[in-house]
């Protein structure tokens, strides 16, 4: 076994730690206050290559393995996981299910610019009434000769109405035949006329990234806006969420790596009894927790990635790579906070908005209870 | 326009030094190696070079095979080509030169770039050694640079204000904070970096001139003093910085 990263990975880890310690942190606090989008650091990530990492050069992108993605996604949210979302989200859910599933046009006419950061695509899946339960969706499309007419709501879709979103692939149920329902994915560009996307505010959480409601009335698309079969849908959901995992574990690894590191550093400036409170065995033992916690969710999830790029099945394993990840973003950044005591309770202290951002992380993406549900199918349950 | 730019493999600054079991070197356990930070000054001023006049950036590292990380950098940034000067053993900062030297006589470069030091022995003479042995012009501690044909405009900082040097080249420059902002190495140079080559060959050995002798951390600060927080205690704080601290 060799646990070592590439020269790649590892120059690849170094470049994105720099841009986000020197050009993500001292703006991440303000745009959370704000609850604020930034077109411009989306497009510099966009310059650093951040986008379509792992697409290949053909249409626009860094040909990349998953790792390094997922390290860059890891280093994103080790400072602010607002920007490690965008990232994710357009990467996972945008980008991945048109390059895995689109036709070579589709391909050539949207990635090159989905790639660059110019622009930003989501991936509509969620409802108001269908959450983990995604079979009970209700967003229809019917075959009207040769278009798709679109139906429907849906909600909390990342980067759907940012100024730089350009599209979305929409579920949709494009035929029920008594309960039996057949799904099937269709593009839709954010400029169609009976498409709206609305901001969602008021965000406990990510508040620097964007968070859509998106209405389908009417919404008219020519045919060849079918992304894969008719009636392919659910593969194609469930194939972009095993993916989507794998960023969403990273999330959880780099807020927790983050929240770690802002409590070891304060726990050694802060005194108390006369001496910093990491020399307490109290303090210095959670620490040692946190610490092996999160090694144990890198190499869960860095296995899991292995086995996505070398062809074998990692559905269980990214499952139980989000599960891990995120739970103990919570539990760190959780620790995190009592280690700093009333001061993290301040929005002065970063580790606030750590303690705030890891709360979607056991949420989105398929619930902790929904990965247990898809980890007990696997081990035959 | 050859540029040569001289970089070295250093420890992170935000690192933990912990001296070896030998008293003698840092114990490398757990320690990250990353490209000199005024090294990275060095490398976007080469690139900007070539940017300006045209040309071929070389990077040249003297050390042990580990140093390919640091040139496989500076190569993502933009660099050309890379050179590693094979040497695994301690070398001090007259043999590095030693070495750089022969190597950039042999690339005949008309200019080269260095950081003002690097951040691990802090020696910061290579760069002006180099350029000793080789019979070029210096400016070290560079703060700004401005090309036109051989001539060379560059300003240095000296205590509390700055030179302005003319010098024309060949030259060595030795790049200070403030030169320039150094570029990200963008995802797609550092995919980019891994069909660069960088040629390996064994640095030209000479005795070492300087033996290290012992290494150790230096004593814990004296924790400070305080006199009084409001204005009463300023005769006091006046007679302890002219008395003890001698200082005014």
């Amino acid at each position: 076994m060799d646990f070592n990263l590439s020269e790649v990975q590892n120059l690849i880890r170094q470049t994105v730690r720099d841009f986000a310690e020197n050009e993500i942190r001292p703006i991440a606090a303000k745009l959370d206050e704000e609850e604020k989008f930034s077109v411009e650091l989306t497009k510099r990530m966009g310059d650093l290559g951040l986008f379509g990492m792992h697409v290949s050069e053909e249409y626009g992108g860094g040909g990349m393995d998953i790792l390094s993605y997922v390290i860059a996604v890891e280093e994103l949210a080790r400072i602010d996981g607002s920007q490690a979302a965008t990232l994710a989200a357009h990467n996972s859910l945008g980008i991945g299910p048109l390059y895995y599933y689109g036709t070579e046009e589709q391909k050539h006419k949207y990635l090159p610019r989905l790639c660059t950061g110019e622009y930003l695509w989501s991936f509509g899946l969620t409802e108001p009434n269908a959450g983990s339960d995604s079979r009970g969706s209700k967003t229809t499309a019917v075959k009207d000769g040769n278009d798709w007419v679109i139906n429907g709501s849906k909600i909390f879709i990342t980067n759907g109405s940012a100024d730089i979103s350009l599209g979305c692939t929409v579920q949709a149920v494009s035929a029920d035949n008594g309960g039996d329902k057949k799904f099937t994915t269709i593009i839709v560009e954010n400029d169609t006329p009976g498409f709206t996307a609305k901001t969602m505010h008021g965000k406990l959480m990510w508040r620097g990234s964007n968070t859509s409601e998106l209405y389908f009335d009417n919404c008219r698309v020519p045919g060849e806006n079918l992304l894969g079969e008719i009636g392919e849908g659910s593969h194609i959901m469930l194939k972009t969420l095993d993916n989507g995992r794998l960023s969403i574990g990273a999330m959880g690894l780099g807020c927790a790596q983050g929240a770690y590191e802002l409590a070891l550093k304060y726990s050694k400036e802060r005194k108390q009894f006369g001496k910093p409170i990491s020399k307490f065995q109290a303090i210095a033992f959670k620490l040692a927790d946190m610490a092996t916690k999160i090694e144990l969710a890198r190499n869960l999830l860095y296995k899991a990635c292995w086995l996505c790029q070398t062809g074998q099945k990692f559905s269980k394993e990214a499952a139980m790579a989000k599960l891990y990840c995120s739970e103990i973003a919570k539990e760190v950044a959780d620790e995190a906070v009592q280690i700093h005591g009333g001061y993290g309770l301040m929005k002065e202290f970063e580790v606030e908005r750590f303690y705030r951002d890891q709360r979607l992380l056991q949420i989105g993406e398929g619930t902790s209870e929904i990965q247990k549900i898809v980890i007990s199918r696997h081990i035959g349950c | 326009m050859k540029i040569v730019v001289c970089v070295s493999h250093v420890p992170d600054t935000a690192t933990k030094i912990v001296v070896g079991s030998d008293n003698k070197t840092i114990d490398a356990n757990g320690v990250t190696y990353v490209l000199n930070p005024y090294d990275e000054i060095a490398v976007e001023e080469a690139l900007k070079t070539k940017e300006a006049q045209g040309g071929d950036v070389v990077v040249v590292s003297v050390g042990p095979d580990n140093n390919k990380e640091s040139i496989r950098k500076a190569l993502a940034m933009g660099a050309d080509s890379g050179v590693l000067l094979k040497d695994d053993n301690y070398r001090d900062s007259v043999g590095v030169a030693k070495a750089l030297a022969e190597e950039i006589k042999a690339q005949d470069a008309q200019i080269v770039f260095f950081g003002k030091q690097s951040v691990d022995y802090d020696n910061s003479i290579v760069g002006q050694l180099t350029a000793e042995m080789l019979g070029y012009n210096c400016v070290s501690v560079a703060v700004d640079l401005k090309l036109d044909g051989e001539k060379i405009t560059a300003e240095r900082e000296i205590e509390g204000g700055r030179e302005v040097i003319e010098t024309s080249l060949p030259a060595v420059i030795t790049c200070q904070k403030g030169l320039n902002e150094p570029r990200y190495a963008a995802l797609k140079g550092i995919m980019a970096a891994k069909r660069k080559t960088i040629e390996e060959k064994d640095a030209a050995v000479s005795e070492n001139s300087v033996e290290i002798l012992e290494m150790k951390k230096p004593a814990p600060k004296e924790p400070g003093k305080i006199v009084g927080t409001d204005s009463s205690a300023v005769p006091e704080l006046v007679r302890l910085l002219k008395e003890e601290a001698k200082v005014i």
